[in-house]
């Protein structure tokens, strides 16, 4: 039982994780980027699409990423060079995603996808217990927890992750020091869409190996919630990631079971333990504000 | 900017005309709460907006706007509908009922119809299938065709199309195996694909080997699927995404409904009226019956000809949950409270939520 629970707080924890890390990392060069649920429906579409021509998964990933890219190029072209507002071109993009993607998935409704096959680890698969829980997933939860672990150390161990730590909180000061703030914060959103990318390929081809119409259902949105959640530390978006997930599929047990608790609180429960753990991490002020990357969401123009 | 926005003009003006002078008898409208693709609800009435424009060809022209939330937003498109010439206005959810009635008030030649709601105005019928009937099939296969005597059914909102739903699933399992368990896991949405899976799976991990739904995806089918136990369609024919998995499905079938109104129209004899029909006219088609033995599929199409012949699958002796006889041995219940439904009958292990 345990176990199965488990497998299941996997599955629905990954799309979150892969999503809200790239999203951390755009938020990080202080790039406000409101767009997530349109690049991730954008990656469930192109990829579901690639799966059904070709019949690879290894394929169908790709483009899922290329997708969100895409997606992430267009919104960096308008808010990095050309300085539009950030929440409007944010809102725009998902807009943009959820219509086109509709029209490019017309042709997929009712027809059944494949599933990304699961890795199988000789000797640690077989293993009880540790063996279905930890290393009988589909490639892409591991590139997830691959991608915590490189962000978290590329962003505070390593120069690049200074450089753009820098642009984040002052612009103004990398600009003087030679930085070139507009190639690293474009970069910074391209990654941010191939993650988004990913992980809306996750959910047509992993979670729900299917395409219908929205069917990231608000997912994008809990990304950008878990981001502000995680106070912009990689792991606390898995700590985010996983507690949602627990708490959304626990709900569910809960039910079945048969406990007697309204519904409408349980499914609102994820919700607000996601509340009262922000209440918590931001009562310590010095820390959320240390954090925080101060010029988020303020557009650069360059005074040459 | 003054020469683009006498351009946009132009183009607006053209595009008003152009509407205005199609050749068309009758504009028929649809107002849609979900995308077209949800391969559900929506996706169902726009297979009835086909069959309108097979059927008439020319002579009927239809329009219709998608994803369009309950509340001020509706009354917008189906007002936006009346002024641009639609002769007949179909508003396909539930919350869509009092903007109904308000855009209908400034618009009396136009015609509208209102699906699964009760308010009606000389002008506004409303429409509704009788879905129960084929959830009392699908308990009958469930309690004939489950192993450990318990179902799981991943409920969407307390309403009492629901809860009428979970009650006729299970009055008809009760029919065959008076011990059978329905698990109830209320999602709070129509439409979430990821969270109908993980409650799928939840259902499953505790011992429900039938699994049903009052939600609009296929999640729960593709996880019967793979898990190896069974399930039910649910609005649309979902056995390709589970070919091993799916018993029947219940199919809703707005077609015929939508013709038989515009004709209506069309000859100058429609009135508001309230249609609430099932299986007998085809409102409502169970899907073919795959994966189950001969004896199972007969049983089910009987029922479905008992159904069919006029026969309501509430009929007494019913119980509400508490034990209180609703109706006695051979009466039915009434429309009414069918409609209205906000208990469960005796035998769900779940409380409603208030």
């Amino acid at each position: 039982m345990f176990e199965a629970i488990l497998l299941t707080v996997i599955t629905a924890a990954t799309p979150l994780l892969i999503a809200a890390i790239g999203e951390l990392v755009v938020e990080r060069s202080g790039v406000l980027n409101l767009g997530v649920e349109g690049m991730m429906i954008m990656g469930a579409v192109v990829g579901f699409g690639v799966a059904h021509h070709t019949g690879s998964g290894f394929l169908a990933v790709i483009a899922a990423i290329l997708a969100g890219m895409l997606m992430s190029a267009l919104f960096g072209v308008f808010v990095v060079y050309l300085a539009t507002n950030q929440v409007a071109t944010g809102l725009a993009l998902t807009i943009l995603g959820l219509g086109v993607s509709g029209m490019i998935g017309e042709s997929f409704i009712g027809i059944p996808g494949m599933r990304l096959p699961e890795l199988y680890i000789p000797g640690l698969t077989e293993l009880p217990f540790i063996g279905p829980v930890l290393f009988s997933h589909d490639g892409v939860v591991y590139a997830g927890f691959a991608l915590v672990f490189l962000t978290s150390y590329v962003l505070f161990r390593t120069r690049m992750g200074l450089i753009l730590r820098a642009v984040g909180d002052n612009h103004t000061s990398a600009h003087a020091l030679g930085y070139s703030v507009l190639k690293i914060r474009f970069l910074a959103v391209l990654f941010g869409g191939a993650c988004a990318g990913l992980a809306g390929g996750y959910m047509s081809l992993a979670y729900t190996p299917q395409w219908v119409e929205n069917m990231i259902a608000g997912r994008g949105w809990i990304a950008l919630a878990l981001v502000v959640f995680a106070s912009w530390l990689p792991w606390r978006v898995v700590a985010g990631a996983y507690l949602f997930g627990a708490v959304t599929v626990l709900t569910f047990h809960a039910q079945a079971i048969g406990v007697t608790i309204p519904s409408q609180f349980l499914s609102s429960l994820p919700y607000l333990a996601t509340v009262v753990v922000l209440v918590i991490i931001s009562s310590n002020r010095r820390l959320t504000l240390v954090n925080t990357p101060a010029c988020l969401g303020k557009t650069f123009i360059p005074d040459r | 900017m003054n020469k683009f926005l006498k351009a946009a003009v132009a183009a607006t003006a053209l595009l008003a005309s152009s509407a205005v002078a199609s050749a068309a008898d009758l504009k028929a409208c649809f107002v849609y709460i979900g995308p077209v693709g949800d391969f559900g609800w929506t996706y169902q009435h726009d297979q009835g907006r086909k069959d309108v424009e097979a059927h008439f060809g020319d002579r009927v022209e239809t329009a219709f706007l998608e994803n369009i939330p309950e509340g001020p937003d509706s009354e917008r498109a189906i007002e936006r509908f009346a002024r641009e010439g639609c002769g007949i206005i179909f508003t396909t959810s539930f919350g869509y009922m009092n903007p109904t009635l308000k855009v209908a008030k400034k618009y009396p030649d136009v015609k509208f119809e209102h699906a699964t709601g009760y308010k009606t105005a000389d002008n506004v019928a409303t429409y509704n299938s009788r879905f129960h009937e084929g959830r009392y099939i699908i308990g009958q296969i469930a309690a004939k065709m489950s192993k450990t005597g318990t179902a799981g059914y991943i409920a969407s909102f307390p309403i009492p199309e629901v809860v009428a739903g979970i009650n006729a699933f299970l009055y008809g399992a009760q029919s065959i195996n008076p011990d059978f368990k329905v698990k109830v896991v209320w999602v709070n949405t129509w439409f979430d694909p990821g969270k109908e899976a993980d409650a799928a799976k939840a259902l499953i991990d505790q011992g429900a080997d039938i699994i049903t739904q009052h939600t609009d995806s296929t999640a729960p089918l593709q996880v019967a699927q793979e898990r190896g136990v069974h399930g039910f369609g649910q609005a649309s024919d979902m056995v390709k995404f589970a070919p091993d998995a799916q018993y029947t499905a219940i199919i809703d079938n707005w077609g015929p409904y939508y013709i038989h109104r515009i004709q209506e129209v069309l000859d100058g004899n429609w009135e508001s009226a309230q249609t609430w029909e099932g299986l007998a006219t085809g409102h409502v088609v169970m899907a073919p019956y795959t994966n189950l033995p001969d004896d199972v599929v007969e049983m089910a199409k009987e029922t479905e000809a008992k159904i069919a012949g006029g026969w309501e699958p509430f009929t007494g002796p019913l119980m509400k949950q508490d034990g209180t006889e609703v109706v006695g041995e051979g009466d039915a219940l009434d429309p009414g409270a069918i409609l209205g439904m906000n208990w469960y009958i005796k035998g769900v292990d779940d409380k409603l939520p208030e």
